[in-house]
């Protein structure tokens, strides 16, 4: 008798399904309705019980009467559940009709719990599913490997600038730079020499700042083409014109950290030197000052 | 000690008895891994070892006098292997002056580019949910590519966003996937029902990460090089990193995105280069740098599902042969 049952595996002896925690006891039997493990809600010692389980997204309503106690294959009886839920639900009153209260309430409470995560279910399948791809390890370190090997069997740096002196011999960067070659370097060479003598003291310093001030040389370059704008560029820019002259002076001897660039406007400079040289008299005046 | 007072034990012979001589004879029958006891065993290794660095060392000295004795009738160098010498001839290998190809570029889905129709204009984005590394990269590789826009990504399907995208004028979408806190996947779609390419990104470095690196990429529209892109798949491919960039570099800001393709790693750098000479040139890296692995090209938009694919990496047909690569 189930009174027998479950004084036997509530308290006093082993049942298998039984889980106990540190607050409650929880019961694994597929058939329990709660999950919990109590005088009510165990399948075992109950013999007039009734659960709703789902199989492949439908739910059955599962009944077990003291009529077939007898017959454990034909024990638990199973009905198929309407998708829809109110309907459903009317379909569990009737079928639990005259059953205990508690039972019928928890099986109710259960089968909406049930719909409820279906439908959860269905709309995350809607949603983009993340698919995990297992990594395999042995493959993870063999790619590593060859792509540090590649990195360098490839030496990035020095293709690059193969690249770019190539661009730059095949004329790709037009009138931007234009290097002496090795005529132009005697003949400018001379003329640098006169410059040289007189810049002499400010050029160390000018090389630094030259490094730093790279943007702004920058910005000159496509001013130059305009020589008005040349002349309305102001003081603030002046110090940067004169650096470049010193730069363009220097480029034969290719010391200088900054651009070398622009021997074409640099020479159509010539008849503007006259208005140079009175601006370089700024800075001498400068390095008098400090 | 040891060795001498076992020099008179057993196993087959073993040589000099006074152990470090000058010249050790090994009988031509002996091996090495006979020997039982694993100290004599490794002492004698050493031995053998020092023998032959010894006969090496006289071969090479024997073969350069004859070189220098020969003079200029000596035999050229011989050239080493590299993997790349080694490389397997991929039949797709393009000719520079093969018409088909050149027919075929310019009917394909770049030729409104090419033909300077259309101006490149990129959307980026990421995964769900992105982590803090992977949306700075993402910021860093929209100031790299000119004319481009992080958009945060909120669970949007792909294909609902590229008709969206479509719609307003854009010609290439980014997606970068993420995976534990850090960036490794890349897909690039270009947009009017362009080929889609997926790559596993790998070694991404920030700027901040890149040591000696210099000020920040300005606005000007960097150059671009493709380097290695020999066969016909490395062809669309490079088109497809091409068309990223528009078309007229500004030299004025001396900067260079360059995508080097070597044993089928494509690795991304950029960096402001300045001439200091005609025969030198200054590289300074600036922005972030990633290698990518080409794992399927796509022909239509992404559709990982119903597309159909042009090429797609099979581990077991594919990586065979150490000598075979495919871009």
């Amino acid at each position: 008798s189930p009174q027998v049952v479950w004084s036997m595996l509530g308290n006093r002896q082993f049942c298998s399904y039984k889980m106990t925690t540190k607050t409650q006891n929880f019961c694994r039997n597929e058939y329990n309705l709660t999950g919990l493990c109590n005088r009510s809600s165990c399948p075992l010692a109950n013999s007039q019980y009734a659960t709703i389980r789902e199989e492949k997204g439908r739910c059955y309503l599962y009944m077990k009467t003291i009529e077939r106690a007898a017959f454990p294959r034909r024990l638990w009886e199973r009905v198929l559940l309407n998708k829809n839920y109110e309907k459903a639900l009317e379909q569990i009153d009737e079928n639990l009709i005259y059953w205990p209260r508690f039972i019928r309430h928890k099986c109710k409470q259960r089968f909406t719990k049930i719909t409820q995560y279906l439908i959860r279910i269905r709309k995350l399948t809607l949603k983009r599913q993340r698919k995990l791809v297992p990594l395999r390890r042995k493959i993870e370190r063999r790619e590593r490997r060859r792509e540090e090997k590649a990195l360098v069997a490839a030496q990035l740096d020095n293709a690059i600038e193969k690249e770019l002196l190539e661009r730059l011999k095949q004329d790709t960067y037009g009138d931007i730079y234009n290097f002496p070659i090795h005529a132009f370097d005697k003949a400018l060479q001379q003329q640098d020499a006169e410059s040289e003598s007189e810049s002499d003291a400010e050029r160390e310093e000018e090389e630094d700042e030259d490094v730093d001030k790279r943007e702004f040389v920058e910005a000159e370059d496509s001013d130059l083409s305009d020589f008005e704008d040349m002349d309305k560029l102001e003081t603030s820019s002046e110090e940067e014109q004169e650096q470049e002259e010193e730069v363009e002076k220097k480029a034969s001897l290719s010391k200088s950290k900054g651009k070398t660039p622009l021997k074409g406007p640099a020479r159509r400079k010539r008849p503007y030197i006259e208005i140079e040289y009175e601006e370089e008299t700024e800075p001498t005046t400068k390095t008098k000052a400090a | 000690a040891g060795h001498g007072g076992a020099a008179g034990h057993g196993a087959c012979a073993e040589g000099a008895g006074p152990p470090a001589p000058e010249r050790v004879l090994f009988p031509p029958t002996f091996s090495v891994s006979e020997i039982k006891n694993k100290q004599r065993r490794h002492f004698m290794f050493l031995r053998w070892k020092q023998q032959q660095r010894k006969e090496k060392l006289a071969a090479k000295k024997k073969r350069r006098k004859e070189r220098e004795a020969l003079g200029d009738k000596a035999p050229p160098k011989a050239i080493p292997k590299t993997i790349e010498n080694q490389r397997v001839y991929d039949e797709t290998t393009v000719d520079p002056n093969d018409e088909e190809v050149a027919f075929d570029e310019a009917t394909d889905e770049f030729a409104p580019y090419f033909n300077r129709q259309t101006v490149p204009k990129i959307l980026i984005t990421t995964s769900d949910r992105p982590r803090g590394r992977t949306v700075r990269f993402c910021e860093q590789l929209a100031t790299v590519i000119p004319n481009s826009h992080v958009y945060y990504r909120r669970g949007l399907a792909l294909k609902r966003i590229i008709p969206q995208c479509i719609a307003r004028d854009f010609t290439d979408l980014i997606v970068i996937n993420e995976d534990r806190k850090i960036p490794n996947g890349l897909v690039l779609s270009h947009l009017p029902d362009g080929p889609t390419a997926h790559f596993r990104m790998s070694s991404v470095r920030l700027r901040k990460e890149i040591k000696r690196k210099g000020k920040e990429p300005t606005e000007h529209v960097p150059e671009v090089i493709l380097n290695n892109f020999t066969t016909r798949l490395g062809h669309s491919v490079g088109r497809m990193f091409a068309s990223l960039f528009p078309h007229d570099p500004q030299f004025i800001g001396r900067q260079v995105a360059t995508f080097h393709n070597q044993r089928d790693y494509i690795f991304f750098r950029f960096h402001r280069y300045i001439f200091k000479s005609e025969k030198k040139v200054g590289i300074q890296e600036l922005g972030p740098r990633f290698t990518l692995k080409l794992r399927s090209l796509q022909k239509g938009t992404f559709d990982s599902k119903f597309g159909e694919y042009e090429w797609i990496h099979k581990r077991r047909e594919m990586d065979t042969s150490r000598r075979k690569f495919h871009l």
